[in-house]
């Protein structure tokens, strides 16, 4: 992996590249240079195989992350391409040329953060929000609460809890420390 | 009153089927639905006695309500041996189960099914979800009271609820049967037009007859 | 004979047939429920389901056809009920039999199924077609191997009455089609999983696949008659197959006996095996029922 780390590295600038495990790899890079670095994957690299694609919305830097996890069944290594975009000109190229079934990815990221993908096939379908008249749900400048309370109509006497406490009311009564879920650092 | 005058009455209460192009509309019927009243007591106490032991249900699997309504019918819970039994089509069905969360999406599909049911017909709503939201009170898209949409006859709490719990609420279900205490589709259409208000509010895409008969 | 008289009689008689397929069903589902260690529905389900269905307080219909359709089921039904004669010497339970029913019985056997398509294509659900064209085609399947089985009866005992094929197997338990022509009997019983079907020949109301076929669209009273018609054909073919191949009965409790084993046979195949494709099912019904069937013709014809 390292070596083909090394090889693209001779071919185009990479911004970040992280590894999260022994199989799984992460790197970003220029959204011009994307087209280039997906297919040089998919056909010198053998990294056939295109998992699938998600948005992440950087609503503080003005930015969506692209991923797309690409998989390679010689060496069984998974690779993210991430790919930052403007969120304001928010547009990316359609790679349906490389897998033709991105068009369903790219249809869902259309509908739920609103990027566009110009060219791409039947991307203007409704894909799981029907007849949404909104700013695109997943974007994070969307208030879902005040939505929900707007549409939906609430039930009264809804109350919550802090779990936290809850827990240490009713079942942890007799003991000091309330039990913590730990976490693997 | 005149001929003429209960025409005209009848013209308004026509269903517009907005949501329909205009030449499917010839297709469909524009009839509103009309309240059947119930037999005289004792034949009505016979009917609603074999109603209530012979239920066929509709699972409408939303979610993880569909995880929970499978295992009724295997042996280790079976549901036969109360009666209930699964009718894969609307048309046969009495008993409808919503299992879990509706977005709006579902709802319009859970709206269409039960209109398509032929009454007396009960909803079963599974789970949190269906009472007051859930964990979903706070989504975009999936809706917090589904007794706002279609009438609800039992209410089973849990997210989920188990299977056992699923079998308590189709016996309760039994014992308002036999008291004659669900009119829900007598409920469904005296207050249709609030019913259809409140489905539009949140269906935008209105693609459908007002009323699937 | 005063006809009031004749209708009385054969008022009884397709009650007690139609009560008797009908328990038989709700026996056979708890049989089922037993096989898959569950308690299962009580006994008189079937009765609850058929009040039940008839108590719907609105019925959508969508044409003159679909009324027709169970109609002519049921009339399938009758019709086949009405020319055996269920017990041999007995008045009551002669019915309508003549010289030459058993190929009226043949014809009805179909006419049912074939009402049924016209009134369910008119439901306009594009399952029902579905499941219409597998029974059709399922059903002109296993109609050559109990073609040829009948055929073997009728040159055994050169004639088409029932009453006589009956009267010709009194006497000795020997003189059962089941023992003079055996090939004869098991082709006709391999058909007769068809006719029941239950699986592996369940294709045609599979509820999993074509949720239910033919009546997806069938509601209310419609679904009542259908299952009426369900409990009188089953009791009609298990009592024809009872005439033609184990001797007759002569009286209501050898019916019953006889006849409750006849569909065991059935059930047995359903609860222990899965549901064929439905070509497999069409290639099994004209591969081996087909070639015992024509061993049972040469058989009776040569020796």
């Amino acid at each position: 992996m390292e070596q083909i780390l090394n090889r693209i590295k001779d071919k185009i600038e990479i911004k970040i590249s992280t590894k999260k495990r022994d199989d799984l790899y992460f790197f970003t890079v220029e959204k011009e240079q994307i087209e280039f670095i997906l297919s040089y994957l998919k056909e010198q690299e053998n990294f056939t195989h295109l998992a699938f694609m998600q948005a992440v919305d950087y609503l503080e830097d003005g930015k969506f992350q692209l991923t797309y996890m690409l998989y390679n069944y010689k060496i069984h290594i998974n690779l993210g391409v991430n790919v930052l975009i403007d969120r304001k000109k928010a547009e990316m190229f359609s790679m349906h040329k490389l897998w033709p079934h991105i068009w369903q990815y790219q249809r869902e990221i259309h509908e739920l953060f609103g990027i566009n993908f110009p060219g791409s096939p039947r991307v203007n379908e409704s894909f799981v929000l029907e007849g949404w008249e909104e700013i695109p749900p997943m974007r994070r400048d969307f208030d879902t609460l005040e939505y929900s309370e707007k549409t939906f109509y609430q039930r009264p006497g809804r109350s919550t809890n802090d779990p936290k406490e809850y827990m240490k009311e009713k079942m942890y009564k007799n003991y000091a420390d309330t039990p913590t879920i730990r976490r693997e650092k | 009153m005149k001929k003429k005058d209960i025409n005209e009455i009848e013209k308004q209460m026509k269903l517009a089927n907005e949501g329909l192009p205009e030449k499917e509309r010839a297709l469909f019927s524009d009839a509103r639905p009309s309240s059947v009243a119930p037999l005289n007591k004792y034949l009505e106490g016979f009917l609603n006695w074999a109603r209530s032991r012979s239920m066929w249900m509709l699972a409408f699997g939303t979610g993880c309500g569909a995880t929970e309504l499978r295992p009724l019918m295997t042996s280790r819970f079976d549901m036969s041996r109360f009666g209930i039994a699964p009718r894969p089509t609307p048309r046969q069905a009495a008993i409808f189960v919503v299992g879990g969360y509706a977005s709006i999406k579902t709802i319009k599909r859970i709206v269409r099914s039960y209109e398509e049911m032929q009454g007396p017909k009960y909803v079963i709503a599974l789970g949190s979800c269906t009472i007051n939201g859930g964990m979903y009170y706070d989504s975009y898209y999936t809706i917090n009271r589904l007794d706002y949409y279609i009438p609800v006859d039992i209410y089973i709490a849990g997210c989920m609820p188990r299977p056992e719990a699923l079998i308590a609420g189709f016996n309760r279900l039994k014992e308002k049967i036999r008291a004659g205490e669900c009119e829900g589709m007598n409920k469904y259409t005296d207050n249709f037009d609030w019913y259809k208000k409140n489905q539009k509010q949140i269906i935008k895409d209105w693609n459908m007859p007002d009323y699937n008969w | 004979m005063n006809i009031w008289i004749k209708i009385l009689y054969a008022i009884i008689s397709i009650s007690v047939a139609t009560i008797y397929g009908l328990i038989l069903g709700g026996f056979v589902r708890k049989i089922y429920a037993r096989a898959h260690g569950r308690f299962g529905p009580p006994i008189w389900q079937p009765f609850l389901d058929i009040i039940q269905t008839h108590g719907r307080r609105v019925a959508i219909s969508h044409g003159v056809m679909y009324y027709l359709g169970p109609v002519f089921r049921l009339g399938g039904g009758l019709g086949t009920y009405l020319f055996i004669p269920v017990i041999y010497g007995s008045v009551v339970f002669a019915n309508f039999s003549m010289a030459g029913d058993l190929l009226l019985v043949m014809y009805f056997i179909f006419f049912g199924q074939l009402g049924m398509a016209l009134g369910a294509g008119q439901g306009g659900h594009p399952y029902s077609p579905l499941g219409i064209a597998r029974g059709l085609a399922q059903m002109s399947a296993f109609e050559v191997p109990f073609s040829l089985a009948v055929i073997a009866v009728a040159i055994q005992y050169q004639s088409l009455n029932i009453t006589t094929i009956v009267a010709a197997q009194q006497g000795s338990i020997l003189n059962w089609t089941l023992f003079t022509n055996p090939f004869a009997v098991i082709a006709a019983m391999i058909s007769l999983l068809g006719m029941n079907m239950h699986s592996p020949f369940s294709i045609v109301l599979a509820p999993q696949e074509i949720p239910i076929g033919p009546p997806i669209e069938m509601n209310g009273s419609f679904l009542g008659i259908l299952q009426t018609n369900r409990g009188l054909f089953a009791a009609a073919k298990l009592v024809l197959f009872m005439n033609l191949f184990f001797g007759g009965a002569t009286n209501l409790l050898i019916m019953v006996i006889k006849t409750f084993f006849i569909y065991l046979v059935s059930v047995i195949v359903g609860a222990s095996f899965p549901r064929f494709r439905p070509e497999q099912s069409f290639r099994f019904f004209l591969k081996w029922p087909t070639i015992i069937g024509i061993i049972g013709i040469i058989f009776v014809a040569y020796f």
